[in-house]
């Protein structure tokens, strides 16, 4: 779902412009405002949805989940560490809304502090086991989170 | 110098009537730019379509009280104080531009028109710390925060026509206060603050002049559509702790507890800038 700006909301601040990491957010040169330069290159990272401080960039859903039309609009509140989604219809009768945790802890309050943590010894360099493995992918609580292991179940056919 | 009228000894040279008459002059240009340019761009039609379609998805209706709360909040947030800015340094630089513009053109206004005004020394030094006001505000605007120089890393002397603008406003303050400081009269600098001028308010149609007057109506209908719960199609802003929205979305209370902290800025704790 590439992003794409809607000028009428935009005020040409530039946040966008700095934080694309694939520098395809560009500012028009007669309308002094932000545009997807090119959205096929776009890897809908969403950096500039969550920049915008004017909630000018939308991102354009793909027509498996929603017709031509629709407006797929995004909060992303690094206060409260959730992001909002909320998918609406061209006809404006299916209007869903979906709210998840981005962050279970406050922003950089879970850094490791490698500089703390011994030097790998050569027997650990040697592994094929990348650092803080099996402990950071619970291999030590008794093996990988399943949809089994958490008392869910695939449903047969496609979810509406 | 400050204190000293430049327009007074200028009525030696030209007659007071042209003077007044260039004024109504660029008052009509500005009015009939402005006009036109909504009608080329169509932003009047585009912004009443846009009000009702809003009015469509509405989730409740906003009072006549409510309405004027609005207004008075925008007039004073928006229109007094540029509160839309979020950047702080672009917001300090537009109050300056735009407050040392209003203060340079009532002063300049009222020089002329009142015959009073001559004697005046308060009228003089306010035209003179607007125009002041105009070229700091301005000039830190185009060197340093203007987004072709802060975000696309372009060289400040690159301008398109969409700078028209600025850059009209930037000469007529820069050929103003040159020319009270080398002592008025019918001079070069004159003749350069009058052509800038005429160029900034006979300009309005290429330029974006005409902000002035519509930006205070999209801040009210963009606060309109937070008030009729419509939010331009935006989710709503949600109350984490409230059992509601905590039985609706189940993952909010299983991952971040049923009192979940403030997370903090994140990315919003310093800003982006990869030049």
């Amino acid at each position: 779902m590439p992003t794409f700006v809607y000028m009428t909301r935009c005020d040409g601040c530039g946040e966008c412009v700095d934080i694309c990491p694939s520098d395809i957010m560009h500012i028009d040169k007669k309308l002094r405002r932000a545009y997807n330069i090119e959205p096929n290159m776009c890897w809908e990272c969403y950096s500039c949805v969550k920049a915008c401080p004017h909630h000018a960039i939308d991102v354009r859903g793909y027509a498996d989940f929603a017709p031509l039309g629709h407006s797929v609009r995004v909060i992303r509140d690094e206060e409260k560490g959730t992001i909002a989604w909320r998918i609406k219809f061209r006809n404006g009768k299916k209007d869903m809304e979906l709210l998840a945790p981005i962050t279970t802890k406050p922003w950089g309050s879970a850094t490791p502090k490698l500089a703390d943590v011994p030097a790998p010894s050569k027997e650990m360099r040697d592994s094929q086991l990348l650092f803080n493995e099996p402990k950071y992918i619970r291999m030590d609580e008794g093996g990988l989170h399943t949809l089994e292991s958490n008392g869910l179940e695939i449903k047969k056919g496609v979810q509406y | 110098m400050f204190t000293s009228n430049p327009f007074a000894d200028l009525s030696a040279s030209i007659p007071t009537i042209y003077m007044q008459g260039y004024i109504v002059v660029m008052i009509l240009l500005v009015m009939g730019g402005t006009i036109l340019d909504m009608m080329h761009k169509k932003s009047a039609q585009y912004f009443f379509e846009n009000a009702k379609k809003a009015q469509k998805s509405a989730k409740r209706s906003v009072g006549g009280g409510e309405k004027v709360a609005i207004a008075a909040s925008v007039l004073v947030k928006e229109v007094l104080t540029s509160g839309e800015f979020s950047n702080p340094r672009r917001r300090l630089s537009h109050l300056l531009t735009m407050w040392g513009t209003i203060i340079f053109i009532v002063a300049t206004a009222i020089m002329i028109f009142s015959p009073a005004a001559s004697t005046s020394t308060l009228l003089p030094q306010l035209w003179h710390i607007g125009a002041l006001m105009l070229a700091v505000g301005g000039y830190w605007f185009w060197f340093f925060i203007r987004v072709d120089v802060a975000a696309e890393g372009l060289p400040w002397f690159r301008f398109e026509r969409a700078d028209l603008f600025i850059l009209s406003l930037l000469a007529t303050s820069t050929f103003a206060l040159i020319w009270s400081f080398t002592g008025g009269g019918l001079t070069v600098y004159f003749a350069l603050f009058i052509l800038s001028s005429t160029v900034l308010f006979g300009g309005v149609y290429w330029s974006k002049f005409a902000h002035m007057f519509f930006k205070p109506a999209a801040a009210y209908q963009k606060k309109i559509t937070v008030a009729d719960g419509s939010r331009e199609n935006l989710p709503p802003d949600y109350d984490l702790t409230d059992p509601e929205v905590q039985r609706k979305f189940p993952d909010i209370p299983m991952y971040m507890g049923k009192n979940p902290p403030n997370m903090g800025l994140c990315i919003k704790a310093e800003r982006a800038n990869h030049y």
